[in-house]
């Protein structure tokens, strides 16, 4: 099986820049550079089906599109990679950034010729220390190269890139948000339209791409869209890192085909469940996604599979449930994160969440009310999609109404026996 | 006002980006490293390099919690409290370094040592529950290893 994301990576230590040369590293830049148009570069990313794997999955060729191909008259235009990896329970792009830091910033360089950007930042996540230094070390690497800067490889094209560090807050992961934070502000999401492709960075063009998404576009590149889509057992390209968290006898990643089912990667992967631990569920693509039960285990895990069962591929790192572990404080505990969470701007995220908090909290701590359900199902429905700013609150809910449909008799036990009935059962 | 050093390092660190508005929270940062935390003192030294008013400054600092407007401890204990370390019990381990350094959360041990700080999802799902000292990672933390942990610390 390829694994073209990770298959070098040794587990540990990260490719140097000659170890990356050696197994084809940077030739696709330049194929990129030496043989094909911006145009030829969207017009093979288009055709790979490649979709983004921050957790919204929007095609990155079409998302590339939107930025106008004028002359560079217009002023600098700008392409960032979002490796502020906080998604709750996921951990694959720091995978990319630890082992294989090359492969990342060789698909931003490609990026940035197709959308012809002149700077690069790196949005990087402050708690992922180890990131931070390999990735320093590859872009003085690439620097020493000519991978960067000035005329790369004697093309006539030019970029700059440089790592931004950020100091916590989830939000920042939200595109708009990123994009105040790399200007010196808040990181508080904004109002879209104008959208960054036309007005992102100090009002100029940017784009902006998972680090895991970007690790795809060099082998998209040198070996061709077809090839590329084969890698999948799917309709959506490529392979996915996934992962599993949890009572799970192996907990970790594995780069597989993209549409590889739950079952497989949990019991063939992960080991299965740790004896005495029953799978209740699982969250599919990290903390803001809806729950999927037992039932759905057969369920290929790409974007249109797991939206159809009504749930979200999302980072594709999963977090599972099981029977000793209580469903209304797992919920708890997300919530208790998105309220933390919230960047305060818009009064249905920040007062939505809270209440939501409390509501889920008297409920685990035996005082919840016979309404209390109606209520969090009012939560549900007003802090759905198009009632805030951006998708923090909305996917805030996602693991709440799922919840509440698949697990309501354990809420509706907490209520009427006044306790958590899985309290001491651990 | 900024010492030599300070202002040295903060210059250089606005001089590598394109704008310096990009360096802001660097800034704060390396204000940060040299003084431990960032004091009102602080926003007011650091607004006049950077041109601003004491309050836009403060509004940038106290909307990031790695920005810290109160004293630390010498070293600050980063426990992940998300998901994944919930179902694997970090509650217990939070217990546990309570009790031992006689603190909650957000506050410091009496010696000085020791802050204690929840952080949100660190990513290390796959080794939970985890925390950060420092920068440094702790993973698959066990009750009895918590003790050896804290004791390896100056």
């Amino acid at each position: 099986m390829e694994k073209p994301l990770t298959g070098h990576i040794r587990r540990g230590e990260m490719l140097g820049i000659e170890e990356y040369e050696k197994m084809g590293g940077y030739l696709a830049l330049r194929k990129a550079l030496h043989g094909m148009s911006p145009q030829d570069i969207l017009a093979e990313v288009k055709a790979s089906n490649l979709r983004g794997r921050g957790g919204a999955g929007f095609p990155t060729g079409m998302k590339w599109s939107f930025v106008p191909a004028d002359g560079r008259s217009a002023g600098p235009k700008y392409l960032i990679s979002n490796s502020d990896e906080m998604e709750p329970g996921t951990f694959k792009d720091r995978v990319i950034m630890e082992g294989n830091p090359h492969l990342m910033i060789e698909g931003m360089i490609i990026g940035s010729y197709a959308v012809q950007a002149d700077i690069a930042y790196i949005f990087l996540r402050w708690a992922y220390v180890q990131s931070s230094t390999r990735l320093e070390r590859a872009l003085a690497e690439a620097y020493e190269k000519k991978y960067l800067g000035r005329n790369i490889l004697g093309s006539g094209y030019g970029l700059e890139m440089r790592i931004h560090t950020s100091a916590g807050r989830y939000i920042c992961g939200e595109e708009t948000a990123l994009l105040n934070a790399l200007e010196g502000r808040r990181g508080i999401p904004r109002s879209k339209p104008p959208y960054p492709q036309l007005s992102g960075l100090w009002g100029k063009p940017a784009v902006v791409n998972n680090a895991e998404t970007f690790a795809n576009v060099p082998h998209i590149i040198l070996n061709g869209a077809d090839w590329y889509k084969g890698l999948s057992r799917s309709k959506d390209g490529g392979t996915k890192i996934y992962g599993i968290s949890g009572k799970v006898r192996k907990p970790g990643w594995w780069e597989l085909p993209m549409g590889t089912t739950l079952r497989e990667l949990l019991e063939e992967h992960a080991g299965g469940m740790q004896s005495g631990f029953t799978f209740r569920g699982a969250l599919p693509g990290g903390g803001s996604t809806d729950f999927i039960t037992a039932d759905h285990l057969d369920t290929r895990m790409d974007f249109d599979s797991l939206s159809r069962v009504g749930s979200r591929l999302g980072t594709g790192i999963v977090i599972v449930l099981d029977d000793m572990t209580c469903p209304v404080g797992m919920v708890l505990n997300l919530t208790r994160f998105f309220a933390r969470e919230s960047c305060g701007w818009c009064t249905p995220c920040w007062a939505g969440l809270q209440w939501a908090e409390e509501i889920l909290d008297r409920i685990e701590k035996g005082a919840g009310r016979p309404d209390d359900l109606d209520l969090l199902a009012f939560h549900c429905r007003m802090l759905a999609p198009g009632h805030t700013y951006c998708a923090h609150a909305p996917g805030a809910m996602e693991p709440v109404q799922s919840a509440l449909k698949y697990f309501r008799e354990d809420f509706e036990r907490h209520i009427r026996e006044r306790k958590c009935p899985f309290k001491n059962r651990r | 006002m900024l010492t030599d050093d300070e202002k040295r390092r903060i210059e250089a660190e606005l001089d590598k980006y394109e704008r310096k508005e990009t360096a802001y929270l660097e800034a704060l940062k390396i204000l940060q490293e040299c003084r431990r935390w960032i004091s009102d003192e602080g926003i007011k030294d650091l607004a006049v390099l950077l041109n601003m008013t004491p309050d836009e400054l403060d509004a940038i600092a106290a909307f990031y919690p790695f920005i810290f407007r109160k004293p630390v401890g010498r070293h600050i204990i980063f426990i992940c409290d998300s998901v994944s370390c919930w179902i694997m019990g970090y509650e217990g381990i939070l217990d546990h370094i309570m009790s031992r350094l006689g603190i909650g959360l957000a506050e410091t041990s009496a010696d000085g040592k020791f802050t204690l700080l929840p952080v949100s999802c660190i990513g290390m799902c796959d080794h939970a529950p985890a925390l950060m000292i420092d920068r440094e990672l702790h993973l698959d933390v066990r009750m009895e290893n918590i003790d050896r942990i804290l004791e390896s610390y100056e």
